[in-house]
């Protein structure tokens, strides 16, 4: 493969938090009845015309504003013409020559051998259209053979598409830039990234070429990837089909393909006409989207600081790593919850512990119970509160634990009620360490014989005996500080 | 009944409110015509459904609430969808089609009182000059049967004309209320493209598309037009500018000279030279040049002027419509309502199939060019370049405008032709009959259609109308100057009778 580059370039298509659809009043909740959130318009019934949806054209405005793309003032609704049963007016309503947003980029952080790398994405677009409804082709009682249903739910909920330039250059870059993207909507709030529901959907144009050729490779399509890591191994397994293709004397068509996970391979599309001519044209029911740029500006006042500023901030300011910046910034929802427990608890050291305990405890206890950090029982205050008593050596990380589990069990309101209640400070008194220490050193002669003779892990030992004896009241740094002035420098004989 | 129907809404408003009849039997009256007729003008009625209204009409009119139009019987065109009475737009298509909603112009002039009696017929999804294009079968010309009443809203036309019913809805895409209404002797107006609501009209082009009054005077229509007109939320195109407030404010429009001798003093009339060459009819001309001398004689001045692109209408209008309707008429696939194919072998069948024997030959003719003219490699020299023409053709206006407040010409170049002679007839003749309209249409203006005179060059006596065209906007002026002229003149009372010709 390294004789091979491979280019990809994604198209995603998200699904806008509108109350309503885009270009009717029905309802966009998913999970209805089929064909219950389908008004006449969305129905294409005789008659009927669309009237845009402002608030989806401020979604589309927001993510223009996220990316620093160029927000169209005037923009325009053109149509597109073809014929299928879930799309009722054989056209679909969408944005060809003048979208509402051009250009933009999100920088995103790649793994790689040696740790995260940035890489910056730079988009093309993004455009408003209407969604088209589903077609269910089999598991329909009383669905006779050979026949589809068509359920208009999703026909006419907004859309916004969003293009890459063809600028990935691996699996990895690209599902870093679709899980940045995810992010990025969920964080300013005009999609709820779910996945399942068919929210936020990937498609990979994905093509090769021989390393160090400027012209691209023909390219397939590969659509509605709805993971991650559906979207990962797809590009995989598409780039190396188009290398064995060429390499052994074929020639790729441009062609339209899904993604089978279970054959682990990438299979056309049955029967699309892929050069299909769609025959736009400006939709002469709607006026041009004219917005001024007052509206835009304040759009751009009422959207919370973006994760990239405020990664940066959190790392100039309070000094947290960028792994942990990364993952306090995670979603809207986790950088609420930090930015509520430090201001409780300002200083990096606190930040830093404040991370942990996110990323630690709370992550485990969240994942346990299928919660998200919104609905943590235990609030930022108590969180940092657990966290001053960290810092100040009140309690050792271990006994944190404990103490977290039982503000998450509800048992007390505040980190101090539990400590104070189970007795579990720790022991900082030196003459009691030094003499737990005396103990362990004359119950354990052989592990200071150990130490003596060099071997380290014989002091993880000692230190080990005097947290059992002590429950673990002992800060271990502490413990360990005083075996090695009890041992002292190793003596002779 | 014979002898003239009383169709006047002023008389027809005095006799309910004096109750020498109630609305009932208004309806009843109306509702047997439209039975016994034979003119193919109407498409679908139910009694049950009118007499819900005429009741409902008739307690207002008791309770002393009555408006201008209360308890007054219209047919629709069956392009307006309608909940009480099907909807076909002429069209195999749609036959038995029931629309779950009314169309924003119906309910409007339901809620002013108005009682529909039932649907009117129509050239399939307004396609057409001649009504002689829909499923129905072909409508005819009260005052000769054998003759066509005009298109695409026929149907309303020779309802209006014969006395079945005393208004009317048609829509107009390219002439289609105006040339109707000329060829059967009676009042169409055309407002501004965008200020009536085209939420419930059957779309044919969408950028084109407008609903229009047809009855026997301006004033009947500008009645109707002041409860039609206004914004609609619902129509992204309906324009938001002040509703008329009403017929009076509408008809009150004078030029700054006028007087009662010379109600039409300090009015400029431009007079198109392209709407007075070689191709108008000979008869035609005179009716329309001797009504235009009883405008002078109302004190209007006229002026030459000069629509320099007025040909290439004709290619702009049969390129831009086509196109629009090929994309709207998508929606007639089989799959949710309309037409289905029996046993379709799979989709694309099913597709071809149901649009096949669902659509007739007019209409498929229009799909076709309106897909080649979008199509790669055509659209820049077809569709991009009739929207460059259509700039040109409405320039063409605005230019003309600065020299004269209105203009006036011709409808349609001849009367109505037979029936019978459009068998032989090339389908593009139909298109180039359309030649005074459609530049009309390019450019969204309001005009009017009203009775001129007669002419008996094709046998029998058949109507020529005179078209009034005003500025953007202007619906009030071009209305007015109507009511003068038709108060001065009598053309417009004249109805055929039962046998045809003048009653």
């Amino acid at each position: 493969m390294s004789a091979w580059e491979v280019v990809i370039g994604l198209e995603t298509h998200v699904q806008l938090q509108t109350r309503s659809k885009m270009f009717s009043a029905a309802s966009t909740a998913f999970g209805a009845e089929p064909n219950t959130q389908a008004h006449p318009v969305d129905l294409a019934l005789p008659g009927i015309l669309p009237v845009p949806n402002r608030e989806a054209v401020a979604c589309g405005v927001r993510f223009g504003l996220a990316v620093g793309g160029q927000v169209g003032l005037t923009s325009r609704y053109d149509r597109k013409n073809y014929f299928y049963p879930d799309l009722p007016k054989g056209y679909q309503i969408t944005q060809m020559d003048h979208p509402i947003v051009l250009g933009g980029s999100l920088t995103v952080m790649v793994p790689g051998a040696s740790g995260p790398e940035p890489f910056t994405v730079q988009l093309t677009r993004a455009h408003l259209e209407e969604d088209a409804g589903k077609s269910v082709h089999e598991g329909l009682e009383g669905l006779p053979q050979g026949c589809s249903g068509i359920d208009l739910n999703r026909a006419g909920t907004p859309l916004l598409e969003i293009v890459t330039e063809p600028v990935m250059r691996s699996a990895a870059q690209a599902v870093a830039y679709a899980r940045a993207l995810h992010a990025l909507v969920r964080w300013i709030g005009i999609c709820d990234g779910n996945l399942q529901e068919g929210s936020f959907r990937v498609d990979a144009n994905v093509s090769v070429r021989p390393r160090g050729q400027e012209a691209f490779g023909t390219r397939c399509e590969i659509k509605n990837l709805n993971s991650f890591r559906f979207l990962e191994r797809a590009i995989q397994v598409e780039a190396a089909r188009q290398v064995a293709l060429i390499e052994d004397g074929g020639v790729v068509v441009q062609q339209t393909r899904l993604f089978d996970p279970d054959a682990d391979e990438t299979r056309a599309m049955r029967s699309k006409e892929d050069a299909m001519d769609y025959r736009y044209f400006p939709d002469p029911d709607l006026p041009l989207v004219v917005i001024s740029q007052d509206w835009v500006d304040q759009l751009r006042a009422g959207m919370p600081e973006l994760p990239a500023a405020l990664r940066e901030r959190l790392v100039g300011e309070l000094g947290l790593s960028a792994a942990d910046a990364s993952a306090m910034t995670a979603d809207r929802a986790t950088a609420e919850y930090f930015q509520q427990a430090v201001a409780q608890l300002p200083g990096p050291a606190a930040a830093k512990q404040i991370a942990n305990l996110m990323q630690g405890e709370l992550a485990s206890a969240l994942n346990r119970e299928g919660l998200e950090v919104q609905a943590s029982p235990v609030t930022p205050t108590q969180l940092s509160g657990l966290a001053a008593r960290i810092l100040d050596g009140t309690i050792s990380s271990k006994i944190a634990k404990e103490v977290f589990a039982a503000l998450w069990s509800g048992e007390a309101q505040t980190a101090d009620g539990v400590i104070d209640a189970r007795g579990l400070r720790q022991i900082q008194d030196s003459g009691l360490i030094d003499a737990l220490v005396a103990e362990v050193l004359a119950a354990n002669p052989k592990m200071v014989e150990e130490f003596r003779g060099g071997k380290d892990k014989a002091l993880n030992a000692l230190v080990g005996q005097v947290m059992k004896k002590s429950q673990g009241k002992v800060n271990p740094q502490a413990a360990t500080d005083a075996l090695r002035a009890a041992i002292g420098s190793p003596t002779a004989g | 009944m014979s002898g003239a129907m009383i169709r006047s809404l002023r008389s027809l408003r005095q006799l309910l409110d004096s109750r020498q009849v109630s609305v009932r039997e208004l309806a009843e009256q109306s509702l047997a015509r439209c039975e016994a007729q034979t003119l193919g003008a109407v498409v679908s009625l139910d009694r049950a459904a009118s007499l819900r209204q005429a009741d409902a009409a008739q307690e207002t009119i008791n309770r002393g609430q009555a408006g201008p139009l209360t308890g007054i019987p219209l047919l629709h065109k069956d392009v307006f969808v309608t909940r009480d009475w099907p909807t076909t737009a002429g069209s195999r298509m749609l036959l038995g089609y029931r629309s779950p909603f009314d169309a924003e112009a119906v309910a409007r002039l339901q809620t002013a009182g108005m009682v529909c009696v039932g649907k009117a017929n129509c050239d399939e999804f307004a396609m057409g000059s001649a009504n002689q294009h829909s499923v129905h079968g072909a409508a005819r010309n009260p005052w000769a049967p054998e003759h066509v009443p005009g298109g695409s809203s026929g149907g309303s036309a020779a309802a209006v004309a014969a006395g079945l019913v005393p208004a009317a809805t048609g829509t107009d895409t390219g002439g289609s209320v105006r040339q109707p209404a000329a060829l059967c002797g009676i009042t169409g107006f055309k407002p501004t493209y965008g200020r009536i609501s085209r939420y419930g009209m059957v779309a044919y082009a969408s950028s084109l598309d407008q609903a229009g009054p047809m009855a026997e005077s301006a004033e009947d229509c500008a009645l109707l037009y002041a409860a039609m007109a206004g914004h609609d939320p619902k129509d992204a195109t309906s324009l938001e500018l002040p509703a008329p407030d009403s017929a009076e404010s509408l008809l009150a429009w004078r030029p700054a000279g006028s007087s009662e001798s010379a109600p039409l003093k300090g009015l400029r009339i431009g007079l198109p030279e392209e709407y007075f060459g070689a191709g108008l009819a000979p008869d035609v001309r005179q009716v329309v040049e001797s009504a235009i001398q009883r405008l002078r004689d109302l004190g209007a001045e006229t002026v030459p002027v000069s629509l320099p692109r007025t040909e290439l209408s004709i290619p702009a209008y049969y390129v831009i419509a086509p196109a629009e309707a090929s994309s709207n008429l998508s929606r007639y696939d089989g799959v949710r309502y309309g037409h289905r194919a029996e046993n379709p072998r799979d989709l694309a069948d099913l597709y071809a199939r149901s649009r096949t024997e669902g659509f007739g030959e007019e209409v498929r003719r229009r799909i076709l060019i309106g897909t080649f003219v979008l199509s790669h490699g055509y659209f820049d020299a077809y569709y991009l370049q009739a929207q460059r023409v259509r700039r040109l053709v409405a320039e063409d206006f605005a230019q003309a405008f600065t020299h004269c407040d209105l203009l006036a010409g011709p409808v349609a170049p001849t009367v109505a032709r037979r029936i019978d002679a459009g068998a032989s007839q090339d389908p593009l003749a139909e298109y180039l009959s359309d030649i005074f309209t459609l530049g009309v249409s390019l450019a969204g203006l309001p005009a009017i259609s009203v009775p001129a005179g007669f002419s008996t060059a094709a046998g029998p006596s058949l109507p020529v109308g005179l078209q009034l065209i005003g500025p953007r906007f202007e619906e009030g002026r071009v209305l007015s100057v109507a009511q003068v002229f038709q108060q001065a003149t009598g053309f417009h009372r004249q109805q055929p009778g039962l046998d045809g010709g003048a009653a």
